[in-house]
């Protein structure tokens, strides 16, 4: 294991970089999710449609052609930034396709019933789906959530492999390709990397399901 | 007068307002005026006209699928109607959004399955409605929503969470959520088909007491005591349409219609 040990530095600012794609990732993706969920039962049917759309659209293309779209797409209409932005926002958006149809499982599995007494008392819809649908939406949704998310942890590699760099998937690479390290250990401490993370997401979200659990 | 049916949730006090003979004032609040609907073929509403008014209690009646919750419902559009008009205090309902909002602000409803907020206290459950939509603050909202637990009878069950509550304390609970948004009318829609026998009862004291105290009431009920006692007048709907309205001596010792007579017939059988 000395191709790790040698180089634990390298890996640990590779891990780190890996943490702040998969943060603002995770922070993106849930709130691009919930307003497109929110969408998906809105009343307006123009924003039924456009929440449909979008998910149809998303959650059928591969993900590293909507990080090329991301790249090449972009800056065709004048946005310029850097691959570490795009990459972002290409797994934000990926990613709140499976958040938004995670979480509309949830809202549909909210009684119509509590819905119905929100608007009585005279809630919008907007204050419905906030303070009665979505923290109820949110309680069953984790699980499945969950599951998305850690989709989106092991797709941050897609994204550092595609140009963004320095992350964990990089580190193993600039390992192996430029230094000619050997494979096997060097991916076995990117692998553990990757571990880490998701493993302790596991735990936390045991955790949080626990904690969020009503009695019905 | 014209809150006079709010006056008592802030005063505590008997504010009555009706008549004499105890039928509401003339003023009317809720107009239906020709409405329809269907629900696909079927059509639920047929041709209704229907005015309550101010203080007055109307309880609907009927067999299951005669249309009587629907009608509820529509009231508040909860279920949005084909054909017709319904106003109330004057204002026609509006179509979806923040008018809407506004108006099922001044109409209050119990369900049948109470559908009080899963994730909230019994005490949020009353003070979102007046914090959300009436802009009050908290501690107020904290305040009268204690009041109105007392009143009916849960003030020391506000920590707890609805599934720790009875039945009979759910629907309680989900009558004072309704009273703390001061609404001009009440529509209770069931509200004790849910209920084990005993706790029958005490949701219907509750609402005796709020008729007593001059609420403008729509009931849909089976409970043909509660119409004996409580209201002005009785409505008895089948297949869609109001088939027959009298004062509740009248309908139960001397029914119109065939169809009344046939229901009559079978639900005091036993």
């Amino acid at each position: 294991m000395d191709p790790v040990l040698d180089n634990l530095d390298l890996y640990w600012s590779g891990f780190l970089r890996s943490l702040s794609i998969i943060g603002w990732s995770l922070l993106g993706s849930m709130l691009l999710g919930t307003v497109l969920a929110a969408f998906r039962v809105s009343p307006v049917a123009s924003l039924r449609a456009f929440g449909a759309a979008w998910v149809t659209l998303v959650r059928n293309c591969p993900l590293t052609i909507v990080l090329f779209f991301m790249a090449f797409g972009l800056p065709e209409v004048g946005v310029n930034t850097s691959y570490y932005v795009f990459g972002i926002s290409g797994l934000v958006i990926y990613t709140s396709a499976f958040v938004c149809e995670a979480l509309r499982s949830g809202i549909n599995a909210v009684d119509r019933g509590q819905a119905e007494a929100a608007r009585a008392i005279g809630l919008t819809f907007t204050q419905t789906m906030r303070q009665v649908v979505l923290p109820q939406a949110f309680r069953s949704a984790v699980p499945p959530l969950g599951s998305v998310q850690i989709a989106m942890f092991k797709n941050s590699a897609v994204v550092g492999a595609f140009g963004v760099g320095a992350d964990l998937f990089s580190v193993g690479e600039t390992l192996t390709s430029a230094r000619g390290l050997e494979y096997i250990p060097v991916l076995t401490g990117v692998a553990i990397g990757y571990l880490v993370i998701t493993l302790t997401a596991g735990v936390l979200l045991g955790v949080i399901e626990r904690k969020v659990a009503i009695a019905r | 007068m014209a809150r006079a049916g709010r006056m008592w949730i802030v005063s505590g006090g008997m504010t009555t307002h009706r008549t004499a003979e105890g039928g509401g004032s003339d003023e009317p609040l809720v107009v239906l005026d020709h409405v329809d609907k269907w629900f696909g073929e079927l059509h639920v509403l047929r041709d209704i006209d229907l005015t309550i008014h101010r203080g007055e209690v109307v309880v609907v009646i009927g067999p299951s699928g005669s249309g009587k919750s629907t009608l509820c419902r529509a009231i508040n559009r909860l279920e949005p109607i084909d054909k017709g008009t319904i106003t109330l205090d004057g204002e026609p309902l509006p179509e979806e959004g923040k008018a809407l909002a506004a108006l099922r602000a001044e109409v209050g409803m119990v369900f049948q399955s109470f559908n009080l907020f899963a994730h909230k206290t019994i005490l949020e459950n009353v003070t979102l409605g007046p914090v959300k939509v009436r802009g009050m603050k908290k501690a107020d909202a904290e305040k009268r929503a204690g009041e109105l637990l007392d009143r009916v009878g849960v003030g020391h069950q506000a920590a707890k969470y609805p599934a720790q509550l009875s039945g009979g304390q759910q629907q309680r609970v989900a009558i004072a959520r309704a009273l703390a948004m001061e609404p001009k009318v009440m529509l209770f829609d069931e509200p004790t088909s849910a209920l084990d026998p005993e706790m029958i009862s005490e949701v219907l004291d509750v609402m005796v007491s709020l008729a007593e105290q001059g609420m403008t009431m729509v009931v849909v009920t089976h409970e043909m005591g509660f119409a004996r006692t409580a209201a002005d007048r009785v409505v008895f709907m089948a297949d869609g349409a109001i088939v027959e309205e009298a004062t509740p001596e009248q309908f139960f010792t001397n029914p119109q219609s065939d169809r009344a007579k046939d229901f009559l017939g079978k639900i005091l059988q036993h």
